[in-house]
């Protein structure tokens, strides 16, 4: 052959142009199957706010309603339950919230817009297992002899107290997040919004 | 030109024989059976170890049969039916109770899971024993690696189809495992469900992982690995290189032809395999809760976890050392930590050709170290694997925690102590013992 040892440069271009435009073509292609594994616009829509009557939740009572497929979890905590929190002040990882797992009207020690009523999401901040609920003081449910009330993370052992702050050198990294919520009315709660009527 | 292909492998005029001339003529049947099994020599010094390779594959086929047929009568969908449960679950009780033989076929596919595993880590445990990773075999074992990093993935994606408690917190806790990533995880562990909890999307997009995407790329995985091994020739118990010893026709003096010698000896680890499957298919299908967890036959329930979560057996020495991870670093969360533990527990593994300094290959002729280690190694992974099975308690994190410690000091240290052992001079032909 006579172009032996001869490179072709502008059929090497033109490879290079073809291959560069298959490529592009090619990453282009991809992006309808990356986008379909985001959440469809169904999904998106899904979470409207849910409305809660506590009216019969008693002192010392829990409720769990379901907010965008969570657990909200709303306790009326006792007056022995409040008088913990203060006492865990250097027990707990963050004391005083002041890491955005809450709206600032729940940036308070209990962490609630009525001190006694907390309304939590009931999603271990780790991995996301919802917590059981340990209310008895002492080793009575299993726990340690100082234990003082709260929950207890079944999956990986993280403890958290009355106000859902997590304690110290425990899996997860920051206390339960506080949903946006408002009163409607002295017994009825708004999960999902911080307005009325909005 | 195209004569020649016909003289490739001439007919003896039998109707058989002019038929296999006109297959071989356009198609490699005659010439794959004898590089892959009639003139594939394998050392005549294979031991019980040899065994798990042939059933792993033949675990793979159960896997693969019972599955299509579960797909049939299966629905991946999470919406509550008419009787208030979710209408996969509802169809796996279909299978169990209504669908013809569908209790056993399920069975076999549940139980075929834990096999699988058992299996898998008998064959690794062989690799180790008789350093089958080391030089030339490094990329079999690369691929072996993809192949158990993949069943990781079945197993996880399947693991959710049933949509029992277990199904749902189970994926629920391993999806926000990405979510420790710092900056994209939370994105990420999105674009894995495809919703912001667990939901029917994201049994939908597991569904498809588990029964397509995942399979085409274990058995592309699974012939890449079996390439690989017949490029380079078997490893033996003896970690010697029959190639290094040929006849006049160059066929290696210490090596049998596969076929039909090894075919005929593992259909013997075949039966007796299949024994101890049936017996645990018919006494003991749940595996005493290690292979089908009790919670698993509850239906999904988003706002409640049960009282202890744990992964199948197969996951728990490192579902472990996740749990034993409980300080922050470098101004990173435990989480992340974790998290990266637990990942490097497994992948550590693809590094083990190269950790390996040892200048022979068989534990047979390496001395005390590396046999010590390599107990410390398997008491420590069996501890780690109990006490994943565990609700958490004090004890138990330490005791993970001191085993994680030498897991990986294991593998990190293998450099060197691989290197500082005693050892008995290597024979130039296999011993058969």
């Amino acid at each position: 052959m006579s172009n032996q040892g001869k490179m072709d440069c502008g059929r090497r271009r033109l490879i290079v142009a073809t291959a560069a435009v298959g490529g592009v073509g090619t990453v282009a292609a991809l992006i309808p199957f990356v986008s379909s594994l985001l959440p469809s616009e169904r999904a998106k829509a899904a979470g409207a706010p849910v409305e809660v009557d506590i009216s019969k939740l008693e002192p010392g009572q829990m409720m769990t309603v379901e907010w965008r497929g969570k657990p909200v979890w709303i306790i009326n905590r006792t007056k022995e339950m409040l008088d913990t929190l203060p006492k865990l002040k250097d027990q707990v990882a963050d004391p005083q919230s002041e890491k955005e797992q809450q709206p600032a009207y729940a940036k308070n020690e209990t962490r609630s817009i009525k001190p006694e009523m907390l309304v939590v999401v009931g999603i271990c901040t780790h991995l996301g297992c919802s917590p059981g609920s340990k209310f008895k003081p002492g080793s009575d449910e299993g726990m340690s002899a100082d234990w003082q009330g709260g929950f207890l993370c079944p999956c990986h052992g993280s403890t958290f107290d009355f106000a859902g702050r997590v304690f110290k050198a425990k899996p997860a990294p920051t206390n339960l997040e506080v949903p946006p919520h408002v009163y409607l009315a002295d017994t009825r709660i708004l999960i999902g919004e911080d307005k009325k009527g909005a | 030109m195209a004569a020649g292909n016909f003289e490739k492998y001439k007919s003896d005029g039998s109707l058989g024989g002019n038929l296999m001339e006109w297959f071989d003529a356009r198609f490699p049947a005659t010439s794959m059976w004898k590089a892959h099994l009639s003139e594939y020599y394998a050392p005549k010094n294979f031991n019980f170890w040899y065994f798990f390779g042939s059933l792993a594959l033949l675990v793979l086929v159960i896997q693969i049969v019972t599955g299509i047929f579960l797909t049939m009568h299966y629905k991946p969908d999470a919406a509550i039916n008419s009787a208030g449960v979710p209408a996969a679950f509802a169809s796996v009780e279909y299978i169990m109770r209504d669908v013809p033989g569908g209790w056993i076929i399920r069975y076999m596919h549940s139980t075929g899971a834990s096999a699988f595993f058992i299996v898998v880590y008998l064959h690794m445990f062989r690799g180790l024993l008789y350093g089958s990773y080391r030089k030339p075999r490094e990329l079999t074992w690369l691929f072996g690696i993809g192949i158990f990093l993949v069943l990781m993935g079945e197993a996880f994606f399947g693991y959710l189809l049933p949509w029992g408690q277990l199904s749902y917190w189970g994926a629920q806790v391993i999806v926000n495992m990405f979510g420790a990533i710092p900056f994209v995880g939370n994105d990420l562990s999105i674009l894995i469900r495809g919703d912001y909890v667990v939901s029917d999307a994201t049994l939908n997009r597991f569904f498809s992982f588990h029964v397509i995407a995942l399979p085409l790329v274990l058995v592309g995985l699974v012939a890449a690995h079996v390439l690989a091994l017949h490029e380079t020739g078997s490893n033996n118990p003896d970690g010697i290189e029959i190639k290094a010893n040929k006849d006049e026709n160059g066929i290696p003096r210490d090596g049998i032809p596969f076929h039909p010698y090894y075919t005929v000896k593992d259909i013997v680890g075949v039966v007796v395999f299949l024994m101890v499957f049936s017996a645990v298919l018919f006494f003991a299908p749940e595996g005493g809760g290690y292979f089908l967890e009790t919670p698993n036959f509850y239906p999904a329930d988003t706002l409640k976890t049960p009282p202890h979560i744990a992964p199948v057996w197969y996951f728990t020495p490192y579902y472990s050392i996740l749990r034993a991870m409980v300080w922050n670093f470098f101004g990173l969360e435990a989480k992340f930590w974790g998290v990266i533990a637990m990942g490097a527990s497994v992948v550590i593994f693809a590094f083990l050709p190269w950790l390996d300094r040892s200048p022979v290959k068989s534990i047979r002729y390496r001395g005390p170290i590396t046999k010590v280690m390599i107990t410390l190694f398997v008491i420590c992974f069996f501890i780690l694997g109990y006490l994943g099975t565990l609700p958490p308690s004090p004890a138990g994190e330490l005791i993970s925690q001191v085993c994680s410690v030498f897991y990986f000091a294991f593998f990190l240290g293998m450099p060197w102590w691989s290197r500082m052992d005693k050892f008995k001079p290597v024979p130039d032909r296999l011993t058969m013992k």
